[in-house]
C-alpha cells in the first residue's frame, strides 16, 4: 500500500518501533473509522510511548479531542506520552483543547439523586397549588373590586370578549346541539318503538339534553374554543414582556384581562346553551315525526308537561360556574408561561385537558348534589 | 464523495442581487465577492437590508433578481430538506440565538454532529463538552433548557452549535448587539481566535463600532439599497460618501475609531 493511498484515511497503530503512528486527515468525517482502529489498538508495554504525529494531514477540533483523550487515557495508567511532529497549527489545536477539557473536568459532575429529584417534584408541585390559590384570590378582588366601581370594567374588551367568545361560537354549537339531539332521538326511537311507547321520547330529549348533554357540550367546546385562546394569547404577552409593560404602566393585568373575560363569558355561555338547547330540541323533533310519527305539535304539548322548568334552569345554571372554570383556568395557564415559546403550546393544551376535566368533575359534583335535595 | 475544488475560488459571490418586498427596494444590484480566510463584515443604519442579504446568501431567502453563490453552489439550490455535504462546510448563528427550545443546551450543540456524522455517543459528548466551555460557558450549564439561561449565554450556546462542526465559513448575524462590553470583546477574542485556529471565514453582520474595528478585514456598507464603501475600516474611514462619514464620525463612531487608532499606535511605539 502506498503512502498516498493509506493516508487518506485517518489511522492509528503501533509500528516495529513501538512508537504509535498517527496519519491522515484527523477530521470530524474520519473519526468513526479512526475508533473503531482506535479500539483494536494494544498498547506497547513501555512506559515511555511516543506518538509520531508527523503525517496527520488535517486535524479539527474533533481529531485534537481523540487524540488528548487518548493521550490522556494512557497517562493516567501511568505512562509517559509524547506527542511529536504534530504541525505548528495542529499543536496549537491541540493545546487549546487540553486547557479547555481540564476546565470541562473541573466542574463538578451534577446528576442529583432521586431524593433530590423527588423532593423537587414536590415542591414544583406545591407551588403551583400556592400560585393557582393566590391567581383565584386575586381574581376575586378584581370582580369584587369591580362590582363595587364598574367603571374599573373595561367595557371595549368584554364587548369584543363577547363578540368572539359568544356570538362567533353561535353556528358551531348550534349544529353541534342539532345533531346531538338527532343522535338522542335516534337511539331512543329503536327502543321505545319496541314499547310503543313513542311519545316518551319527548321526555328523554327533552331533559337529557336541557339539564346535562347541551350544558356540557356548549362548555367543552367554548373550552377548546376560548379557553386555548386565552392561554395562547396571555401567554405570549407574557412572552414578549407584554404584560411587563402592562404592570408598568400601573394597570392591573387581572383587571385588564382576566375580569372582561370572565363577565362576558358569563354572560354568553347561558345565552350559548338557550340557544344550543333550541336546536337540539328541534333536532330530536325532526328525528320524532320523522321515526317515530310523534308529529310537532304533539311533540311540544307532551314537552310542556313532561319537561319541568327546572331541568331547564338548572342546565343555565351551571353556565357562569362553567364560565369562571374556563376562564380562569386558561388565564392561569397563561401567566404560568415562562420564558420560551414552546412553553405556550404546553400551557395551552394543559388549559384545555385542565378546564374539561374539571368542567365534567363540577358537573357531576352538582348531579350528586341536586339527587340529595330530590330536584 | 463530491470533489472539492481546491482551487481559490471565492467562498461567497453576490452578484447582481436586488431585492424588493412589494414597493420597498432593499437592495439594487449588490455585487462582491468574500475570499477564504477573511473576516468580512456587513454594515449599516437599521433596516437597511443586512440581514435581509445574509439570508439570501445562505439560501434562506430568495433575492427578487440576481443570484449568491456560496462554496460555488447557487445559494437556492441548498435547502430541499436533505443534509448536504454543503451544510457540513458552513454554520450560522442567528440573531435571538435560535436555540431548539425542547432540547437542552449540550443537546442543541450535539444536534449537527448527530445529523451530520456517525461518530459514537461518547465521542459526541466530549466534542460537545469541550465546544461548550470553548465559547465560555460554564460546563455545568450543559443540562440547561434555552430559557434557563441568560441572553448573553444563549448568543454563545448558539455560537458553539454554529462551530461545533468545524465549519470553514461562519455567518454570525449581530453577534455582540445587547451583550456587555467585557462579554462583546470576548466574543469578538473567541473569533479571532477561532480564525487562527481552524481557518474560518466570517461573514458578520454587525453594527458594533468596536467589533468592526477590532476583528473584521474588509467591511461593506450598505444603505440606500447599494453599497456605499467596501474596504477595511481604515479605507472606509477616509470616505468622502455622505452616509459612511456619518456613520463612522458621528459621535460614537469618533471614540471608538480614536481608542482604535490610539491601540494601534500604541503597539507600534
Amino acid at each position: 500500500m502506498s503512502p498516498a493511498v493509506e493516508w487518506k484515511q485517518a489511522s492509528i497503530a503501533v509500528g516495529r518501533d513501538e512508537a504509535v503512528h498517527c496519519s491522515g486527515p484527523w477530521t470530524l468525517q474520519h473519526l468513526p473509522d479512526l475508533e473503531r482502529v482506535l479500539a483494536t489498538v494494544s498498547w506497547p508495554r513501555l512506559r515511555g510511548l511516543i506518538f509520531d504525529a508527523g503525517h496527520i494531514t488535517a486535524m479539527d477540533t474533533g481529531g485534537a479531542v481523540v487524540l488528548h483523550r487518548t493521550v490522556a487515557q494512557l497517562r493516567r495508567q501511568g505512562r509517559e506520552v509524547s506527542v511529536e511532529g504534530l504541525r505548528a497549527e495542529f499543536a496549537e489545536l491541540l493545546r487549546v483543547v487540553s486547557a479547555n477539557w481540564d476546565r470541562v473536568e473541573a466542574a463538578p459532575a451534577t446528576k442529583p439523586n432521586w431524593v433530590e429529584q423527588l423532593s423537587r417534584w414536590i415542591v414544583e408541585r406545591a407551588r403551583h397549588a400556592v400560585a393557582a390559590l393566590g391567581f383565584i384570590g386575586e381574581s376575586t378582588v378584581g370582580v369584587w373590586q369591580a362590582l363595587k366601581r364598574p367603571s374599573l370594567i373595561r367595557w371595549r374588551a368584554l364587548l369584543r370578549s363577547l363578540e368572539l367568545d359568544g356570538f362567533n361560537a353561535l353556528p358551531i354549537t348550534g349544529l353541534l346541539a342539532f345533531l346531538i339531539g338527532v343522535v338522542i332521538s335516534y337511539q331512543a326511537a329503536e327502543q321505545l318503538r319496541k314499547f310503543g311507547t313513542n311519545i316518551f321520547v319527548v321526555d328523554l330529549v327533552g331533559i337529557s339534553l336541557l339539564r346535562e348533554i347541551s350544558p356540557l357540550i356548549v362548555a367543552i367546546l367554548i373550552a377548546g374554543r376560548s379557553g386555548s385562546t386565552y392561554a395562547a394569547q396571555i401567554g405570549t404577552m407574557k412572552v414578549t414582556e407584554e404584560l411587563d409593560a402592562v404592570q408598568t404602566l400601573g394597570l392591573s393585568p387581572t383587571q385588564l384581562l382576566v375580569l372582561p373575560r370572565v363577565l362576558a363569558l358569563m354572560l354568553a355561555l347561558p345565552l350559548l346553551m338557550v340557544f344550543a338547547d333550541g336546536l337540539g330540541v328541534f333536532g330530536g323533533m325532526l328525528v320524532a315525526s320523522n321515526q317515530l310519527n310523534v308529529s310537532f305539535t304533539e311533540f311540544v304539548s307532551r314537552f310542556e308537561e313532561a319537561v319541568a322548568m327546572r331541568h331547564f334552569l338548572i342546565g343555565i345554571g351551571k353556565a357562569p360556574f362553567f364560565a369562571i372554570i374556563i376562564v380562569l383556568v386558561g388565564c392561569y395557564q397563561g401567566f404560568q408561561i415562562r420564558g420560551g415559546v414552546d412553553d405556550v403550546g404546553r400551557h395551552t393544551t394543559t388549559s384545555v385537558v385542565q378546564s374539561i376535566f374539571l368542567v365534567i368533575v363540577f358537573d357531576a359534583l352538582c348531579s350528586i348534589v341536586l339527587r340529595w335535595w330530590d330536584l | 464523495m463530491p470533489a472539492i475544488t481546491q482551487t481559490e475560488a471565492p467562498v461567497i459571490e453576490v452578484s447582481h442581487v436586488s431585492t424588493r418586498f412589494g414597493e420597498a427596494v432593499v437592495h439594487e444590484d449588490v455585487s462582491f465577492t468574500i475570499h477564504r480566510g477573511e473576516v468580512f463584515a456587513i454594515a449599516g443604519g437599521n433596516g437597511c437590508g443586512k440581514s435581509t442579504l445574509m439570508r439570501e446568501i445562505v439560501g434562506l431567502q430568495a433575492p427578487t433578481s440576481g443570484s449568491t453563490r456560496l462554496f460555488g453552489m447557487d445559494s437556492r439550490s441548498l435547502h430541499d430538506g436533505q443534509p448536504q455535504e454543503i451544510h457540513r462546510r458552513f454554520g450560522v448563528m442567528f440573531q435571538q440565538g435560535a436555540l431548539f427550545s425542547s432540547l437542552t443546551l449540550a443537546e442543541n450543540v450535539a444536534a449537527p454532529l448527530k445529523e451530520h456524522t456517525k461518530l459514537g455517543l461518547d465521542l459526541i459528548h466530549d466534542i460537545v463538552a469541550l465546544k461548550i466551555v470553548s465559547v465560555g460557558l460554564p460546563a455545568d450549564s450543559a443540562g440547561k433548557y434555552p430559557n434557563e439561561l441568560s441572553g448573553g449565554m444563549r448568543r454563545r450556546a448558539a455560537l458553539a452549535r454554529a462551530i461545533v462542526m468545524d465549519p470553514e465559513l461562519l455567518f454570525l448575524d449581530e453577534p455582540t448587539a445587547g451583550l456587555d462590553p467585557i462579554i462583546a470583546a470576548g466574543f469578538d477574542e473567541l473569533v479571532l481566535q477561532l480564525r487562527a485556529l481552524l481557518g474560518l471565514t466570517v461573514v458578520m453582520v454587525t453594527h458594533d463600532l468596536d467589533s468592526l474595528w477590532r476583528i473584521s478585514d474588509r467591511v461593506a456598507v450598505l444603505g440606500n439599497g447599494a453599497i456605499l464603501g467596501i474596504g477595511t475600516m481604515q479605507e472606509l474611514s477616509r470616505s468622502n460618501d455622505p452616509v459612511i462619514r456619518e456613520y463612522f464620525h458621528g459621535p460614537r463612531g469618533r471614540a471608538v475609531r480614536e481608542q482604535a487608532v490610539k491601540r494601534e499606535t500604541h503597539l507600534e511605539g
